[in-house]
């Protein structure tokens, strides 16, 4: 070890892969993960999650699980929970559009309504 | 992808261990592998979480999933529903985390074993990894050793340790800082820094435990001790007993070292500082500083008269500085949020936390740590979860063979190093064993003595022969054969014991002894005048007898009975010979109509 710089540079990378590991009253992330979202490809869409908050370093997100909500149609929906709002649903969710929700919705906080449930009608 | 979307942390410490949670680790390996998921969850191994009597423990994130008593078979379940879709496998949850009427689950700091705690020196057990010194690095690991290195003169740490008010967690409670700058101000080039590992109070596990789950800890507060007094070298003496704690230390330290973090040259500094391990062959003597010094030299196992002491003249008669693990596991804490922060927890003469290990008749058996000024109520009912049965409480032991029995009237006492010796017990490492009605307290004195006598090093004659007649005059009580001269007989010994023995172990052993005859003594009165043990423990004192009325003659209590010492006629009731009875209880156990009484 020759610095405190080296010694950060450890524990940033070290950091990320145990920020899941804390009680958060951040937001919450929870992905359809029943036989009907794996079916429609939830599991990439939820790794997506998980890596590009690692990436930013969002320490406040959690990223968890969830069965059926019953619209299997439009799996794999995503649902957004930030405290004292109102929850978000987006659905027919892909890796590329995980990336934009973390951008937008919530480091921003601009959810991008051309994915929520709402645009579907 | 290397970033886990989920952890899976497995209690691996020593209770966790032996209730199977290594089949359980290599289980959970096997599902996950099998459902594909072995790259988005990763297994982690930690130290304890503290709740041993849930044994073994798992802990699912992001959820924060509480699982207790897990089984190998359940493995299966958790990773299909839990970790594959989702679903929380609520049947193995911990009870106290759901919310009533409702699926959310509650952070573990609103369970009541966890809400009155404040994890300091436990702060990363049950959280990281101990065999991986990132995770370590992860939650500020080293952060302390390098600001101490590049920022403070030794004068300034020395000061923030004294300015924090810690004192020696080993159980005497002498202020740590004021250790620190006798070591530093001792004249000698050579100096060393050793580290008490040697944990042999019946009942206690903190040291181990911290030991388990953040071994890094107590390196990096040694190095911090070493830069302060002067040490390039250190030492750490465990028993061999603990083979978790040493395999995991041993691997803290050659982590340490190839990271450069022990060595030479620490942070470009200049700073050298390395460390080794010394095993105890287990003889409890050796938790006594100047034996424990002794000791590592490789010579047999005594203590010596102090002054001097191991500040001025310890290892090879060079100044060393002695602390207990816990001590140690506090240090880069105070460090990193100052010496204000700590003092602000606590009581005015105690500052800090204290480890205690629950034990004995104690619904919620294991490790917590509380801030000192909590009470034995507090410890006892709401962190404890009260006694198991509905049983009252009658007693608390604290400090070992070398503390003494806190009774429910004072169970209010705030708990501190002071408070504690002003009521005749004291801190001691932190073992408390929680007694209930049936325990009798004349046979817990003995039970401490038994361990004295087997453990005195025999150097000195007020300790070795002392402690041997104590033993002997309360074994004589318990077989009914005492008389109320051998009361006063015992409380003129214990005063000569503690006054004359060399060292702590003969100085502390007479208090068991002390504190049952001062709060408990009618209970001795009643072994004594009486020939009757309250508690019916005492085998000698108790009688079996079968009430004719209730007896159906069915003779199950005979055909069980190991000496024959019952007979009768079927149909008729029996009869226990007392001359051939062995008081063994058998009889009682077995009898469907409850017809014999104690």
């Amino acid at each position: 070890m020759k610095s405190l710089a080296e010694l950060e540079a450890i524990r940033n990378k070290a950091r990320e892969k145990v920020m899941v590991r804390k009680d958060n009253d951040g937001i919450r992330v929870v992905v359809g993960m029943a036989t009907c979202g794996i079916a429609a490809g939830a599991r990439p869409v939820m790794n997506a999650f998980v890596e590009e908050a690692a990436k930013r370093g969002l320490e406040n997100v959690s990223v968890t699980q969830t069965g059926c909500i019953g619209m299997c149609r439009l799996e794999p929906i995503v649902e957004v929970f930030t405290p004292d709002q109102e929850k978000v649903t987006y659905i027919k969710m892909t890796p590329e559009k995980a990336k934009r929700v973390v951008a937008e919705h919530i480091v921003n906080g601009n959810p991008v309504s051309e994915y929520t449930i709402g645009s579907e009608q | 992808m290397d970033i886990a979307r989920g952890h899976v942390l497995v209690c691996g410490g020593t209770g966790c261990t032996s209730s199977g949670s290594e089949n359980i680790i290599k289980e959970m390996e096997e599902q996950l592998r099998k459902n594909g998921l072995e790259k988005e969850i990763k297994v982690v191994k930690t130290g304890c979480f503290g709740l041993c009597a849930l044994g073994p423990i798992m802990i699912v994130y992001p959820e924060g999933a509480f699982y207790s008593r897990v089984q190998v078979e359940d493995v299966k379940e958790i990773v299909e529903e839990h970790l594959l879709k989702g679903r929380i496998v609520k049947r193995l949850l911990y009870d106290e985390t759901i919310h009533e009427g409702s699926d959310e689950i509650k952070s573990l700091n609103e369970v009541d074993f966890y809400k009155k705690q404040m994890r300091v020196a436990l702060r990363n057990c049950g959280v990281i990894n101990p065999e991986v010194i990132d995770e370590y690095i992860a939650f500020d690991g080293y952060k302390a050793l390098g600001k101490v290195l590049t920022e403070m003169t030794p004068e300034e740490v020395i000061q923030t340790i004294k300015d924090s008010g810690l004192r020696g967690r080993g159980g005497g409670g002498f202020p740590t800082g004021m250790k620190w700058d006798f070591t530093a101000k001792a004249q000698g080039e050579q100096k060393y820094v050793a580290c008490n590992a040697d944990e042999g109070d019946p009942g206690a596990f903190m040291d181990r435990s911290i030991l388990e789950g953040d071994p890094h800890s107590i390196i990096e507060a040694m190095a911090i001790a070493g830069y302060a007094v002067g040490a390039d070298q250190g030492y750490i003496y465990i028993r061999a007993e603990y083979p978790i704690a040493v395999k995991r230390l041993q691997i803290a330290i050659d982590q340490a070292k190839e990271y450069g973090l022990l060595g030479e040259n620490i942070f470009e500094t200049g700073f050298n500082f390395n460390l080794e391990l010394r095993l105890g062959a287990g003889a409890f003597v050796c938790g006594e500083e100047t034996a424990l010094l002794t000791s590592i030299e490789g010579k047999r196992g005594e203590p010596r008269p102090r002054p001097p002491f191991p500040a001025v003249k310890g290892l090879w008669g060079k100044p060393t500085l002695l602390n207990n693990v816990e001590t140690y596991a506090n240090v880069c804490q105070i460090i990193l949020n100052g010496a204000d922060w700590f003092a602000s927890i606590g009581t005015e003469k105690s500052k800090g936390t204290k480890v205690f290990a629950l034990g004995g008749k104690i619904n919620n058996t294991g490790l917590v740590e509380i801030p000192m000024g909590t009470t034995l109520r507090e410890i006892v009912e709401d962190i404890g979860g009260g006694i198991p049965n509905g049983k009252k409480f009658k007693a608390a032991q604290t400090g070992g063979p070398s503390g003494g029995c806190i009774p429910a009237s004072l169970m209010d006492t705030p708990i501190d190093y002071d408070s504690l010796i002003s009521i005749g017990s004291m801190m001691g490492s932190g073992g408390l064993i929680v007694m209930d009605e049936d325990n009798c307290m004349v046979d817990i004195a003995k039970f401490f003595l038994e361990f004295t006598v087997d453990e005195s090093c025999g150097k000195c004659t007020p300790c070795r022969i002392g402690t041997k007649r104590l033993y002997e005059i309360l074994d004589k009580i318990t077989k009914g054969k005492g008389t109320m001269e051998d009361l006063d007989r015992l409380e003129e010994l214990c005063e000569s014991i503690k006054a004359g023995s060399l060292c702590g172990l003969g100085q502390t052993a007479p208090n068991p002894v002390l504190s049952t005859l001062r709060y408990f003594r009618d209970e001795y009165v009643a072994h004594v005048r009486d020939k009757v043990c309250p508690a019916g423990v005492c085998k000698a004192l108790s009688k079996y007898e079968i009430d004719p009325e209730k007896c159906r003659g069915c003779s199950l209590c005979s055909k069980e009975c190991p000496v024959g010492a019952i007979s009768g006629e079927i149909k008729k009731p029996f009869v226990i010979d007392q001359d051939k009875c062995i008081k063994c209880g058998a009889c009682m156990a077995k009898c469907p109509f409850k017809a014999i009484k104690k």
